[in-house]
Order: C-alpha cells, then sequence, then structure tokens
C-alpha cells in the first residue's frame, strides 16, 4: 500500500536558513531519505519550493481565476513529501515521525487511492 | 428445549466477537466480515427451526458467514480488490470440508481476540469509535445499546461505527498486536475499552438483563491475557483487580426477584471472598510499584467497600479523599458525582447535595440515570421528600432497564407511604 507522507511546515517552528538547527533538520532529511531508499520503500519524495513561490488555479462557474500564494493561508505550509510503500498504517507512521518536519510541522499521513 | 430463535439470539450474543475474529483471520475487511456476519445471523434465523439447531453453532455461523463473504465479493464485481482474501477464504472452507468435527479448530487463539481489540483501539481511531467499535465486533453488542452507554442517538453511532470500519481498510490500519515499543500509548485505551465492556456486562444498560456475566467475564479474560504480554504494567493489574472486586459482588447485587440491590442492601456475607482476596493480592502488589493510575485508585475502592463489613462502617472520608485523587486523573462529571455521594455518608447529605450544585447548574449530567437517582437519594436523606419524588421520577424516565426501573418505583412507593403516615 502507498501512503504519502505530506509535510507541513509550520513558520513559527522552522528554523531560520543558516542556522545551526537549519543544518541539523537538512542533515536529518538526508539521513532518513537514506534510511527509507535502504529499506527499499521509498516511491518518491521531493522538497517544494516556498510559500511565495506557489500560485492557485480555481475554476468557478467557468471562469478561471489564478491567484498568487497556496489555496488557504494558514499557519502551516504544505513543504514537502515522501511517498512509501508500506505493508501497514503502523509501518508509515513509524516512517513519519522519524521526518524532521514532524519536529517543526506535522506529517499527515494519507493512503494513496488505488483507481479501477 | 431451547427455541431455534432462541439459540440464534444466544450465539450471537456469547459468540459475536469469537465468530468475527475468526473470520477476520481471512478477511481483512471489517465491514464486509460484519455484513456477512449478519447475513449469516439472518440465514440461522431461517434455517434453524426447519432443521434444528446445529450442534455447534458457533462452528455453523463461521462457516455460513464465510460463504456469504465468498458471495459478497463474487457479487459485488470486488473479486479483484479482494484477491487474498477470496482465495484465503475458499481454501478455510474447503479446509474445513475435509477435516469436519474438529471443534477445537474454530476456537481461535485469546491472542486473536487481542489482536482485534488492538486494531479496534489504534490511536488513528477516534477515542469514541474505538470504544463503539470494540463493543460492536468483540463484545457483540446492539449499535442501540452502545448509543445509550455514550447518550447519543443510535444513527449516529452506526455512522460512527461505520466510519470507522472504513478507516481501518482505507488507511491500512494493521490487524496485529503491536510491537513493544508501540505498547503504552495502545494500551490506555484498551484498558478503558475493556473496562466499559465489563461494566456493559455488570448492569446492562437494556431489557430484563440485569446481569450479562458473559461480557464481564470476557473481560476479565482479556485481563488475563494482557496481565500474561504485560506482567510488569501496573494499570493492566489495576483494572484486573478492579474487575475482579466488581464480580466479587455479583451473587449480592439481585434479590430474589431479580431486582437489583445497591451496595446498602446487599447481603455481604455473599460476596465471593475468594475474588476479593484476589483482586486485593493484585491491587497491592500494583500499588507497591509505585505508578498509579486511574485503575489502582478505582480498584483501592473497590477494596475499601470489600473490607467493609457494613454500608454504616464504610470509611467513606477514606473513599471521599480516592475520588478527589481520582478526580485529578479522571476530571469527569461522574467522578465528581460519586465523590459527592461519598461525602453525604462522610459528613451529611446536605453536603452531598452542595458538592453536585455545580452539576445540577451546568446539566452535563442531565440525561445520566445515576445522577438523578444519587440526587433523589440524597435529598431523601436530607429530609426534602418532595423534590426527592421529582428527581426520582426523572431517573425512571431515563432508565430503560427493567430492575432498575423496579428498584426506582419502590423507592418513591416508599416515599409515598411515608408522606401518607405523616
Amino acid at each position: 500500500m502507498q501512503y504519502m507522507l505530506l509535510i507541513q511546515s509550520a513558520e513559527e517552528l522552522y528554523p531560520e536558513r543558516g542556522s545551526e538547527e537549519f543544518s541539523e533538520m537538512m542533515a536529518g532529511y538526508g539521513s532518513f531519505t537514506q534510511e527509507v531508499m535502504e529499506a527499499g520503500v521509498f516511491v518518491a519524495g521531493d522538497p517544494l519550493q516556498g510559500r511565495e513561490t506557489a500560485t492557485t488555479v480555481r475554476i468557478r462557474n467557468g471562469q478561471k481565476t489564478v491567484t498568487d500564494g497556496p489555496f488557504a493561508e494558514t499557519k502551516e505550509l504544505l513543504g514537502g513529501y515522501y511517498l512509501l510503500e508500506c505493508q501497514s498504517l503502523d509501518e508509515a507512521l513509524g516512517y513519519a515521525e522519524k521526518i524532521p518536519g514532524a519536529k517543526y510541522g506535522s506529517v499527515e499521513v494519507r493512503p494513496v487511492m488505488v483507481m479501477g | 428445549m431451547t427455541s431455534p430463535a432462541k439459540a440464534v439470539e444466544q450465539v450471537v450474543r456469547e459468540e459475536w466477537g469469537r465468530v468475527l475474529a475468526s473470520l477476520l483471520l481471512h478477511l481483512r475487511d471489517m465491514e464486509l466480515a460484519e455484513d456477512a456476519l449478519q447475513e449469516a445471523v439472518l440465514s440461522a434465523l431461517d434455517t434453524w427451526p426447519k432443521r434444528g439447531i446445529p450442534n455447534t453453532p458457533r462452528a455453523w455461523l463461521l462457516t455460513a458467514a464465510r460463504r456469504k463473504a465468498i458471495d459478497r465479493i463474487r457479487r459485488n464485481q470486488t473479486t479483484a480488490k479482494f484477491e487474498g482474501e477470496l482465495q484465503r477464504l475458499i481454501e478455510a472452507d474447503q479446509r474445513e470440508k475435509e477435516e469436519t468435527e474438529r471443534s477445537s479448530r474454530e476456537e481461535p487463539l485469546q491472542d486473536e481476540r487481542l489482536r482485534l481489540i488492538f486494531c479496534c483501539c489504534h490511536p488513528a481511531l477516534s477515542e469514541d469509535a474505538r470504544v463503539s467499535l470494540t463493543l460492536k465486533t468483540i463484545a457483540g453488542m446492539k449499535t442501540s445499546e452502545i448509543a445509550r452507554a455514550f447518550l447519543t442517538s443510535e444513527e449516529t453511532m452506526a455512522q460512527r461505527i461505520v466510519r470507522a470500519k472504513r478507516k481501518i481498510r482505507d488507511a491500512g490500519i494493521p490487524y496485529e498486536v503491536p510491537t513493544p515499543d508501540l505498547w503504552p500509548e495502545r494500551l490506555e485505551s484498551v484498558l478503558s475499552v475493556i473496562y466499559f465492556v465489563f461494566n456493559e456486562g455488570y448492569s446492562a444498560t437494556s431489557g430484563d438483563q440485569l446481569l450479562r456475566s458473559d461480557l464481564s467475564l470476557e473481560a476479565i479474560r482479556l485481563c488475563e491475557v494482557l496481565q500474561v504480554l504485560l506482567p510488569k504494567d501496573t494499570e493492566v493489574a489495576g483494572l484486573h483487580a478492579l474487575l475482579l472486586l466488581h464480580e466479587s459482588r455479583r451473587p449480592a447485587r439481585v434479590d430474589a426477584n431479580g431486582g437489583l440491590l445497591t451496595l446498602e442492601d446487599q447481603d455481604r456475607r455473599i460476596w465471593d471472598q475468594g475474588l476479593i482476596k484476589q483482586g486485593t493480592r493484585l491491587l497491592l502488589s500494583a500499588l507497591t510499584r509505585g505508578s498509579i493510575g486511574s485503575f489502582q485508585i478505582q480498584a483501592a475502592i473497590s477494596a475499601v467497600h470489600a473490607g467493609s463489613s457494613s454500608f454504616e462502617e464504610t470509611d467513606w472520608m477514606e473513599i471521599n479523599l480516592l475520588y478527589q485523587k481520582l478526580y485529578e486523573f479522571l476530571p469527569t462529571p461522574v467522578v465528581m458525582l460519586n465523590s459527592a455521594v461519598a461525602l453525604s455518608y462522610a459528613r451529611s447529605p446536605a453536603a452531598g447535595l452542595v458538592a453536585i450544585r455545580e452539576l445540577e447548574e451546568t446539566g452535563v449530567l442531565d440525561d445520566y440515570q445515576p445522577f438523578h437517582a444519587a440526587r433523589a437519594a440524597m435529598l431523601r436523606r436530607a429530609g426534602n421528600e418532595g423534590s426527592a419524588q421529582e428527581a426520582y421520577k426523572r431517573a425512571i424516565a431515563l432508565t430503560r432497564n427493567e430492575p432498575e426501573r423496579r428498584y426506582l418505583e419502590k423507592q418513591i412507593t416508599a416515599l409515598e407511604s411515608s408522606a401518607l403516615a405523616k
């Protein structure tokens, strides 16, 4: 079963770029990615560019509108994701708690729907 | 001679959880498994009156449910989705044909039920859902009974259970006993669920069966299994002690006519001293290990009652203090109510009534029958017979348990005759 681990970064907790904590977090991502690859559960995973690069598209009554920014102004921002192939929710949750982002926001775990 | 309909009712009440656990060995979809089992029950209602009650009703039900599940998967054209399950079900069905009549085969290990419990108590489910689901699947309770225990409507409860089952399936919640590192986080809700199941068996919420000892014994058995798995956990021991101490009073809780007897009116000579000893020993050994919790405190309260020679000689101040301690762990209105009742005996009925004033004003327990019954008794003892009568009437309106109703009606009659005597 594939699980999408959505990393929601909380702005007030997120370490400042260039700080020691920031380097620790990045090192944490490096070793986590290596761990899931070696475990053979890694399907995909990427960080996303920041909030300022987000553009949102909506269609209402057939009219398209394009706006600057993420779809909702919240304290937490989708910062990246991992797509993992796991045996169960417990395995996926076990990985989720190891993602550095769990400390600087939250990680939402969602099974991927199998179509057809 | 039992009638076929009664036999079906009995097997559903006693064996639902066990049959479901066996079924889930091969079929990992709880919703589908329960639907299939429900269908098997309907077919038992149809078949048993015609062909007689089978020798092993549970085995009959399991076989029928398995075949219903196979049919359902094929009929709904979900064979691709349930490919593995279908294979396992068919294999299980054939194995059974080959080795008929070996009855122990159908007995799932207690571990199997434990596995089902941990699945139902997974933290990815809401707390309400965990309890409801366990009661439905392990204890075989009716949705309406669970709804009343939760002070909610049957419809809301049914939805909650369906949503929980779907989440188990869709999110891939494992059907497993968790690994040791996950135990503490999983254990707490398992314990509260077991306690709830016990209470359901101790005083059923509906019908004429005050004592559904099967549910209570099931809860005690589950505690025993947990104790084997977690011998050092003080709260497992605490819960186990609590259940044994409650259970020790079972023979004294009903009179010859099936009427409910409160602690005050029970014949303490028929309390089961063996269970009291066992429970007290368990509790003391847990308390000396120094990790206190809500179940140990509740067991301590029960132990104080068990050690008192009469209602009057009970150390109510001690009980009141224990309830206050309990309130630190479990700050619920019901604990506050119990604390107030203890205070009413330790000091005076008036002091008890003062202590429940906050509960009265907020109305949090307005739909809770024991609140009105307890309030009525305190009012009566305080000499306020008019208000006591009203409170008893409110309690009667809320009860759906026959022995309880009879008990409450008796209290009103007593009030009326004492009023007449004046």
